[in-house]
């Protein structure tokens, strides 16, 4: 029998703060004080937030046995659709933790803050490079705020043409933050559907593109792992009645150096630095989602925009045109320096990643299309949608499945979305995946797929080993308890 | 390459598999005039030990402690981060995960949240706390969309001394939505000038910041008796949380919505980003807010546990509908300020408010023994305002080039008030470095 | 999620294509979500009622199911005025799927056109539909 890297072992309970701490103790060193204390107006003053004293044992354990009870990428696979879990490079973290980047203030004067504005300036290049655009700004704090950005563009430009335009295309294949951020400008959602290839044609594009839509949101390979093969023909008819064409670039995995998006018709894309470009999600961010626009677009940039003159970097907020202000300062430089160190530890050899990538999930694809049912039995990019059919006359679904993955050592993939495949199962392996543990996740699959034959309730009452067990979402939404 | 563990021996075995006959071949569904015709034009590969070289003279080049004494505030703070809450935010269990919509496998992540949530909720005296936004500017835009759509109503009124920055995003947020936003002025005193709010009809919101940008305590219970009982939703904002380790919380003074930046919890300050957006409000409004929320449960076997909840105010469910298009936040973030605040503690947060009000004070009193004027009469916490003479540019200049910077000019945000500066003094100063800029800006 | 066979269809109501039900008691028309709704959305933890008073056509949104994962719009099955809600259904929204069509009623409707009940699906009707929706 294979040794699966799901196993048993002591994990510790550890109560909340709250419930630990005494009054008196302390985790921080007080600096020295060496002034004296000042008058203050007593009818300002409150009595200060009611936290727990703790000493510092008592946080580091605290933290260090939360830590072990969460699956990170360092623990294992961690295969989620469209969410890019690849390896997070440790060099990165170094640089990112500098004290020249660590510690300085974002007012400081342009001549005070030279390389980290060098590190925007030349990062903006590489990613126009990367994507084929014109003009890059780094901005935006995440893919949706990106997403908003580019909106925010849209408006601007039809806005700048006279034009008013209240509708914006949307695939079914879409993440949801899609028609979120569109709504954010006043756009109605325009839904569309994809054909039996899994992809978008032409035809339906141009059944509803008209002088009232503003332009399409797509993403390119799409969240069935498909490349848009008609893109450059929509983009021509979103082009020929004045719209535009937003791209999503959060499968920019398996783009790069593959297609370059400004060639085939993409005028705005967002990309996902903690994604593609290896920084950290961190439990859920921070990340990062600039934007890349074509020549026409970049008046309508965010501001400041980061410029360079004989070899002296400096902000400018001299943009009229600009869409404005999305992130109080520049966006997160931090996140900006884990990405710019990635980008020049790989230089060209990024498209070797996209290479691997699509690799991985094709090898995933051919080995377990016999086992789960393949939404579309078709060759794929970085990712495949598999379903639950094959399991529905056990009466076995897909959550149950992936539950039951868990307890091999494997975080589940993404489950439920596209939406347009019913109980799917999104798996993107990326390209830091090895064949060794490829092969012990399928291996995995095929186990649990025939538990469900033979011992159900495996299935049901499934995970079983971690720490805690299946949870009751219904009271905690009946009754949020969202406070101690 | 260290990241890509595939041999050729595996490529080879793996193509066989796949059917494709080369990695190139994999690409064959894409049609040929949508390939890239050019190969990257990027520079590297580096080596680790080139790139340590290449950022370390990238970093060198930046005016940061100890070799500068910088006395900027103004929405990123100097404070001290303890070397354990590095050391913690190094376990990468909780860096390298995603956001835990598998709970079983996330309660890590999931209970730092839930007692990031409660640190701030008991700061700020509010009931709820999200899970982070991206920043304190989109943290104000998002509570003012938040107002609008619990009052219905998209008349807002914002101070003048609510961080400039702060201001300009929310215009480029609520701008397209077709609100209108009324500006309230500022007094002789520092504060913001309250006289158009009663006079101002079918306002959603009004915000106010306090510390507001001027340093100053704001008069945050006049506005809380104003809007009490009305339509009208009472939103704070604070650029630096830990004055609440000193003056009154914003829920005990009326706030319905308070809101801010949390990165002087233990967030490195990072050229601006990535930081904190902080949003609490009270019960009442929580199904209206915007961002992920962690609620406590029990599981199968009554276990206590916790879980994202309420998801179906946020976009992969209600879509077009969502209080927000938010996905991604500033998770790690939150999980610092949490780890932060505990080691801080109750008695901690008071203690280094003071501390740092009373250097702030210490300056303050130096600079107007010097004979520099301090026009703002309000209380402030750990930063002021400073009016020098005329021709200060060139004392600025020559503080600089000593590796002092003397503060923030306030010309490019409030022009009618020239040769403004705000200095920022926190915990990190010591009584030396305060006397030697004194003494420096003495000429 | 249920077989058809499972599924509780009363004979005493009119049915919509969007699984909303109505029920003529007197002068009132009490109006409610069906089984098969219920068992689709899973366990409801909240539901946002329309507001008394309010006039509505047939076919308009009246308010909205939520269950954890997913969120579902009811709409009106007739025209009418809002003369009443269901407020049980605040503290205890699972009573949707416990009791649909008694005790999860969502709205009382006094109806402007009463004609439109006879434009319901009848049971068997009903019962049709749901079949060729699951081939």
């Amino acid at each position: 029998m294979k040794e699966f890297a799901g196993s048993t072992g002591l994990v510790l309970n550890e109560p909340l703060l709250f419930e630990k701490g005494k009054k008196g103790r302390s985790a921080i060193s007080l600096p020295r004080r060496d002034v004296e204390f000042s008058e203050l107006d007593e009818t300002l003053t409150g009595s200060g937030p009611n936290f727990p004293d703790l000493s510092e044992v008592e946080v580091v354990r605290h933290y260090t046995r939360l830590s072990t009870w969460n699956f990170g990428v360092d623990t294992g696979m961690y295969p989620l659709g469209s969410c890019t879990m690849k390896y997070n490079p440790k060099t990165n973290e170094k640089q990112a933790a500098l004290p020249g980047f660590a510690g300085a203030h974002p007012l400081l004067p342009a001549g005070l803050s030279q390389g980290a504005l060098k590190v925007m300036f030349e990062l903006e290049r590489l990613l126009a490079e990367i994507t084929g655009m014109d003009a890059v700004s780094l901005q935006p704090a995440a893919g949706a705020h990106g997403e908003f950005a580019g909106m925010l563009v849209f408006h601007a430009y039809h806005k700048s043409k006279g034009s008013r335009r209240s509708k914006i295309i949307v695939p079914d294949t879409a993440h949801g933050t899609n028609p979120a951020s569109a709504a954010l400008c006043g756009y109605s959602p325009v839904n569309v559907k994809s054909n039996e290839r899994g992809v978008l044609s032409a035809d339906t594009i141009a059944g509803v593109m008209d002088d009232e839509t503003a332009g399409i949101m797509v993403t390119n390979p799409n969240t069935l792992g498909f490349f848009e093969d008609n893109i450059k023909e929509i983009a021509e008819i979103v082009h020929a009645k004045g719209g535009l064409v937003y791209a999503d670039g959060a499968n920019m995995n398996a783009m790069l150096g593959i297609v370059s998006m400004g060639e085939v018709g993409i005028d705005v894309l967002h990309l996902n630095l903690h994604k593609t470009f290896s920084t950290p999600h961190g439990g859920g961010g921070p990340g990062a989602g600039p934007i890349c626009v074509r020549k026409h677009l970049e008046p309508f940039l965010p501001v400041p925009r980061i410029l360079e003159d004989n070899g002296e970097y400096y902000l400018s907020y001299d943009f009229p045109s600009s869409i404005g202000k999305l992130h109080a300062f520049y966006g997160n430089s931090g996140i900006i320096v884990r990405a710019y160190s990635y980008i020049l530890s790989l230089g060209p050899g990024l498209k070797k990643v996209s290479q691997l990538a699509v690799l991985n999930a094709n090898y995933i694809k051919e080995k377990l299309k016999d086992t789960l049912h393949l939404a579309y039995d078709r060759p794929c990019m970085h990712e495949c949608v598999f379903s639950d059919k094959l399991q529905a006359p056990l009466k076995i679904t897909t959550l149950d499945m992936v539950k039951r993955l868990i307890d091999y050592g494997f975080h589940p993939p993404t489950i439920y979305f596209p939406l347009v495949v019913h109980g799917a199962i999104m798996i993107e392996p990326t390209e830091t995946e090895c064949k060794e543990d490829l092969d012990l996740f399928v291996e995995a699959f095929k186990e649990v797929v025939r538990e469900a034959g033979e011992d159900p309730e495996r299935l049901y009452n499934a995970p079983w080993r971690p720490k805690v067990r299946r949870l009751d979402e219904t009271s905690a939404a009946r009754n949020p308890r969202l406070t101690y | 390459m260290r990241y890509l563990p595939h041999t050729e021996e595996d490529i080879a075995e793996m193509l066989q598999v796949t059917g494709a006959s080369s990695l190139d071949d994999l690409f064959s569904s894409i049609p040929e005039d949508c390939r890239r015709k050019t190969d990257l034009g990027l520079p590297g590969p580096v080596t680790e030990w080139e790139l340590n070289d290449i950022m370390a003279a990238l970093a060198q080049s930046m005016a940061v402690a100890p070799q500068y004494k910088v006395f900027l505030g103004a929405g990123s703070y100097e404070h001290h981060i303890p070397a354990t809450v590095s050391y913690l935010l190094g376990r990468s269990e909780f860096s390298t995960s995603y956001t835990p919509y598998q709970p079983e496998i996330s309660q890590g992540t999931l209970q730092a949240l839930f007692e990031y949530q409660t640190f701030a909720a008991f700061l700020l005296g509010m009931d709820v706390a999200n899970a982070s936004l991206y920043d304190g500017a989109s943290a104000l835009a998002e509570a003012l969309l938040m107002a609008a759509r619990v009052s219905r109503l998209k008349k807002v009124a914002v101070s003048n001394l609510i961080h400039p920055l702060y201001r300009r995003v929310v215009r480029t947020y609520l701008e397209p939505a077709g609100f209108e936003i009324v500006e309230l002025p500022f007094s002789a005193d520092g504060r913001t000038d309250l006289s158009k709010l009663e006079s101002t009809e079918g306002l959603g919101a009004v915000a106010i910041q306090s510390p507001n940008f001027f340093g100053c305590i704001e008069n945050l219970g006049a506005v809380g008796n104003l809007t009490r009982d009305t339509q009208t939703l009472f939103i704070t904002s604070f650029t630096e949380p830990l004055a609440y380790g000193l003056f009154k919380s914003p829920g005990s003074q009326g706030a319905d919505i308070s809101c801010g930046e949390g990165q002087s919890f233990g967030i490195p300050q990072s050229y601006g980003g990535p930081t904190l957006g902080m949003l609490a409000c009270l019960k009442r409004y929580v199904r209206s807010m915007p961002g992920r929320l962690v609620g406590m449960t029990e599981d199968k076997e009554g276990k206590r546990g916790f879980v994202l909840t309420l998801a179906t105010r946020e976009q992969h469910i209600r879509r077009e509908k969502a209080t927000s298009n938010i996905c991604t936040n500033s998770g790690l973030c939150a999980v610092t300020a949490a780890m932060y605040m505990a080691s801080l503690g109750g008695s901690g947060t008071r203690e280094l408010a003071r501390l740092n009000y009373d250097k702030s004070e210490y300056l303050k009193r130096e600079l107007r023994k010097a004979g520099f004027k301090i026009p703002f009469a309000a209380a402030t916490f750990n930063e002021f305002v400073v009016e020098f003479p005329p021709g200060f540019e060139a004392v600025y200049q020559r503080l600089i080039d000593r590796k002092v910077v003397a503060g923030l000019p306030l010309a490019p945000y409030y022009p009618r008030i020239p040769n403004h500066y705000l200095l920022c003094v926190t915990e990190t100063k010591t009584k030396k470095d305060i006397d030697a800029l004194v003494s420096q800006l003495k000429g | 999620m249920k077989e058809i066979s499972e599924l509780l269809t009363p004979h005493d109501i009119g049915y919509t294509r969007d699984h909303e039900w109505a029920r003529l008691d007197g002068e009132i028309i009490r109006i409610g979500v069906t089984d098969y709704a219920q068992d689709q959305l899973g366990d409801i933890v909240f539901v946002e009622a329309p507001e008394p008073g309010k006039i509505l056509k047939k076919g308009e949104e009246c308010g909205t199911l939520e269950s954890v994962k997913a969120v579902a719009e009811v709409y009106m099955p007739v025209s009418g005025e809002i003369t009443g809600v269901n407020t049980a259904l605040e503290e205890s929204p699972g009573l949707v799927n416990t009791a649909p069509y008694t005790d999860g009623w969502i709205a009382d409707v006094k109806p402007s056109n009463l004609s439109e009940m006879e434009g319901l699906m009848a049971h068997d009707a009903y019962l049709e539909m749901l079949k060729g929706m699951k081939e």
